[in-house]
This record gives C-alpha cells, structure tokens and sequence, in this order.
C-alpha cells in the first residue's frame, strides 16, 4: 500500500482567535500551531495501521512556508514515512488540491488521504478537490475503512444514519472520527523523525479562486440573566415571550 | 445571475435542509435578475411542497441513487450546463458538503463552504461564512465567474408561498459508478436532525452517568427539540458520537440551545455560539458557559430539568 496522507496545519484548540491589519489577517501571535486534528488523529493513524499489516509507505504532503515544518516533524514522529511540502502559502482550498494533486499525478499512491475537514477554515474541500482534479472515486466522512486487496470497504456518516460502501483504489478518503485512535509520538520516533527525508518542492502556481477580504469576530454576548432555580416557570416565560423561540 | 440549488434526498423525501437552500437561491436570483432551478434525484414524493420555497422549475433524475458522489456531481454539472447556471447552491449538509467541491475543481468555480448569509451583489461577490469552527467569521470573495456555495442550515429566514412544482424529467449520463452500497444502518430515535434542529438541548459531564439522560430527553420531545452532547460523554459512550457538538464535532446554529452540566469550554462553545439564544443550567456559578449564555439557572439540573418539563408541557397546554 502507497498511501499519500494530505497534512494541514492548524491553530491549537484552545487559541484565542483575533486579527490584525484591520481585520484582514489572522493574528499568530502568541498561537501554537498543531496538526490538524482530523489529518493526524483518523487519516494519518489509519494510513500508518494500513501499513502495518499490509506493508508498503506513507508519504505526508503540506502546502506551505517553512512554518509548516515543525508540524511535518511531528507527522513523521508519528510513523510517516516521508514528507513532502509544497512551497506556497495556502491561500485557497482550490490552490491547495490543484498542488496536491499535481504531485500525485503520476505516483501511483493506492490511498489518497485527508481529514474531513480543517479545524480553522472548516472547508472540507480539499478532498474532494482532489479527487476531482486526479478523476479518481471519492468517500468523506470516513469513520471506518479496511483494505482488501485494491478495494477498500469505507463506513461513513450520512443523514440519519451510516452506511457501508465498497470503493476500488485507487481512491481519496476523507477520514472522520471513529476511523482511529490518536497517536502520541515516543522519544524514539521524535528522533527518528529528525532524519526521515522532507522534500521540498516548487509550486505548480495554480489558480487562486477565492480570497479572504476581512474577518470578523461575533458580537460579545451581553450578560447573561439569571434565573432562581425556584421560578423555573419565569425561564419558560421568557423563552416564550421575551425571547420569542419556544 | 442563474442559480441553480441541489436538493438532497435522503429515504422518499427531499432533505429538508433544501427548503432554505431553495430560498436562498430564489432570493439571489431575484435581486440579480436572474432564474432559479432546482435540480433533485431519487424517489421522492415532497416536491409540491419543495417548491413553495421559491423555486418551481425543478430537474428531477428519477432513476439515480445518492451512493457514488462523482455521479451525483456529475448530475449537478449536467443540470448547471442545461440551465446556464452561474451560481450554485448546496446545504452545507454530509451530501452537500461532499459534492460541491467535487462540482467546484470541475467547473473551476470558486467556492465558499458553510455561508451564513446573502452574498453582497452589487460590485465584488463576497459571501459571509463561519471560520475557526464557530470562533469568528470571514468575508470571502468569489472571483470566477461561476461560483458555489454551501449554505449552513439554519442561516437565513425561509419563505413559503402558493406554488405548483413544474418538474422536468432528468436523465442526463453519468458515467459508471465507482463506489457500491454494501450496508446501510438508519440510527433510531425521533428523527430530528440535529444539524437542521431549530432547538436544541444539549448534556455534558454534569450529568453523571447515561441512564440520566432520560430528563434530557423528555424536555426535547417536550419541546420538540433535537438532543446534543459535550464531547467527554460521547467519547466515553453516555451518547452517539453523532450528538457530538463543537470544534471537533459538529457546528449548530439553532434559534435555541439548553445546555444542561456542560462547563462551556472554548472547544464546545465553538460549535455552538452561533445559536440565537443560549440557555445555561449548571451547578457552578464560575461555569465559563454563562458567560456565553443568554439566560441562565444556577443549579442542580436534576432538580432543575425535571421542573423545566414541567413547566413547558404546562405552556403547551395553555397553547393548544
Ligand atoms: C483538541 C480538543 C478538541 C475538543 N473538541 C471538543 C468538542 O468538539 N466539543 C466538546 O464539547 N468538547 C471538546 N473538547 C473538550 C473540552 O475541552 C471539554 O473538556 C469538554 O467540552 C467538557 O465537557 P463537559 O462540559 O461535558 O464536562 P466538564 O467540563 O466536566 O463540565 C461538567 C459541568 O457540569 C457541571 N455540573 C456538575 N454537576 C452538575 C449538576 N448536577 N447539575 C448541573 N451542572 C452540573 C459542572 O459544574 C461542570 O461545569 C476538546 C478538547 C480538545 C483538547
């Protein structure tokens, strides 16, 4: 199995979130940066597991700056392979799968993995992009997935419900929870990580389809009112009459 | 511009979600001096009222399945090229959120995923839309001609008014499928879909263990609201993952969320303050939720939430 596991990179869960230059970009300060939740805990781990029983390599590729590296590391302490990174600011999902995609084209991967979407601009494009720019069949929110041979057998969510589908490889996956457990990197794969080779390769220049013109944060609540535990009809009260939703 | 809207349909029905897709779409479509088609799949027998929502002309492929994504993005494609669309409407819902970036690199037509509003019109086309799971928000603008976007439910007002579906057989090519259904697996319960909720309540950790959760269920069927959960108690089996809510889960924005033993952290707050009124019910007055919250109880919520059931069944009796 060559799986290719697409890698993002993402501000921390518990960051802060604020803007600077007038509101037009993201302000980093002070921000640690992490894998992307879903990328590293269901798409990568599951790749690595695929690996182990079926033998074969996991490449991680990240479009970005050098900035991206520490969280490449942190890929390959988890048992990546190698690591591949494009060198573009990531500007657009568009940009990002059109990079992705053009390095893949002609490696033959069995897999192509990312998580089902990113923690900060939430697209869950990338995948799907993907897909659609190397013409290959497509499965998102992935919770489970087995390999037999050159099909995989994928459990997703779907409205209401689950479903179990079949799907030849090659194939791009959108993993979601449930697909695996989160890994944490030991000494001996953080130094192991050191050496793992990390290529670095130009852009395809792509096209950038959309941009980000300004952000915004939401409005501060104002205080909440309290209600005495003993008047719990006064709550539904104002539910009904002052807030208008029941 | 020409907006084309795909509704899902999910087991005889158009997903509901598609009703305020449909308003959207016929709203943008008016204002630019546009048409507005909808284009549906599947057995399903609610296109009357689909198309009270503002778009009558509807494509429906009868005969296609909703499994393989590239085909139903090829249906999408297929029924934008017949109608000339430049504008493409999805839910922001597991289908709509599949297929559009699919139909998106095909058509290189930028895309906005999760729209929470009408995009500006006049001079650049710049749409609003939830970013950092919740946390903020960013205006992003399309620069292609054709453009998609995905609309997050719950975002903009529907309206409904007398109209006839004028539907139109579709059965464009779709090519082979390349991915076949083995096992589907309908979860049980009332079947109000958590993302389309208008209200919502909400448990965490507060409640100790999952034989609790019974008082959580009855104050939603008594308000007619769908059930959510922290992560902790989803993680640890009290409730479906599913039920899930916030940064790692899924993102609401309901009219109204209770949420009862939940310590509001910044990860479970980011995928629920969107919602237009906030409840909080918790032991703690420190709680960060409350700082988050509209209206709020300082209290037991096993004394509280029994009370609160109540209270609502004594209003909706005064109701009906
Ligand atoms: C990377 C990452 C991602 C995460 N993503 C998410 C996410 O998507 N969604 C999410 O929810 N969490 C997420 N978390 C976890 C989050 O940080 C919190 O740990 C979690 O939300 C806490 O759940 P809780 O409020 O149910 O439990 P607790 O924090 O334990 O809070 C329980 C609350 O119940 C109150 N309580 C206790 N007894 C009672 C009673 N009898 N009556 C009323 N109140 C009572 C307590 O005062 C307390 O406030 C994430 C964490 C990380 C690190």
């Amino acid at each position: 199995m060559n799986i290719l596991v697409c890698i993002s990179k993402a501000p921390d869960t518990t960051s802060k979130i604020t803007f600077k230059e007038s509101n037009t970009s993201f302000n980093e300060d002070g921000v640690q940066f992490i894998v992307n939740p879903y990328d590293e805990w269901y798409a990568l781990v599951r790749a690595l597991e695929l690996k182990e029983t079926q033998g074969g390599k996991v490449t991680i590729i990240s479009v970005g700056g050098a900035d991206y590296e520490p969280i490449m590391r942190k890929a390959l302490a988890i048992g990546a392979d190698e690591a591949v990174r494009v060198d573009a600011q990531p500007l657009d999902a568009f940009q990002v799968a059109s990079e992705i995609a053009a390095y893949a084209a002609d490696k033959g991967f069995d897999l192509v993995m990312a998580g089902k979407e990113t923690i900060d601009y939430n697209g869950a494009q990338v995948g799907g992009m993907v897909a659609a720019l190397m013409h290959l069949p497509y499965v998102s929110n992935a919770t489970k997935m087995d390999v037999a041979g050159s099909e995989a057998t994928v459990e997703r969510d779907k409205q209401g419900g689950t479903e179990v589908l079949s799907v030849s490889l090659p194939a791009v996956i959108s993993a979601a929870k449930g697909m695996a457990e989160q890994r944490i990197p030991n000494m001996r794969g953080i130094m192991a990580a050191r050496s793992k080779p990390l290529q670095v390769i130009p852009s395809s220049a792509p096209a950038q389809l959309t941009e980000t013109v300004r952000y915004e944060l939401p409005p501060e609540k104002g205080s909440v009112k309290l209600i005495d535990p003993e008047n719990v009809n006064e709550l539904v009260n104002l539910l009904h009459n002052e807030a208008k939703v029941i | 511009m020409n907006v084309l809207v795909f509704a899902d349909s999910d087991n005889g029905k158009v997903a509901k979600a598609a009703y305020e897709a449909a308003s959207y779409g016929a709203n943008i479509a008016t204002k630019s001096g546009g048409k507005a088609t909808l284009v549906t799949y599947g057995q399903v027998d609610n296109l009357n009222e689909l198309a009270q929502y503002g778009i009558s002309d509807i494509l429906h492929a009868e005969s296609v399945d909703h499994v393989d994504p590239m085909q139903l993005a090829a249906l999408v494609d297929a029924a934008a090229q017949s109608t000339g669309a430049d504008l493409l409407i999805f839910s922001h819902d597991y289908t709509g959120k599949t297929i559009a970036p699919v139909v998106s690199a095909r058509m290189k037509a930028g895309m906005v995923t999760g729209a929470i509003d009408y995009p500006a019109l006049d001079g650049d086309f710049v749409v609003k839309t939830n970013v950092f799971s919740g946390k903020a928000f960013a205006h992003v603008k399309i620069n292609t001609d054709k453009k998609v976007i995905t609309l997050l439910p719950n975002s903009v007002s529907k309206s409904k008014s007398e109209a006839n579906a004028n539907v139109t057989a579709f059965a464009p090519d779709l090519g082979n499928a390349s991915v076949s259904i083995k096992e589907t697996k309908i979860k049980g319960g009332d079947g109000i879909n958590l993302t389309e909720a208008e209200l919502v309540v909400s448990a965490g950790r507060g409640l100790k263990a999952p034989e609790n959760w019974g008082m959580i269920e009855d104050l939603a069927h008594e308000l007619g609201a769908a059930t959510a959960c922290s992560r902790p108690v989803a993680d640890v089996g009290w409730r479906p993952h599913h039920e899930h809510v916030g940064q790692t889960g899924i993102a609401i924005r309901p009219d109204l969320y209770i949420a009862v033993g939940i310590s509001g952290a910044i990860q479970h707050l980011a995928g629920v303050n969107g919602s237009k009124v906030i409840v909080v019910i918790n032991t703690d007055p420190e709680a960060p939720f409350f700082k988050a919250a509209d209206y709020g109880i300082v209290g037991d919520a096993f004394d509280v939430v029994p009370k609160l059931v109540a209270a609502v069944k004594e209003l909706k009796a005064s109701q009906s």
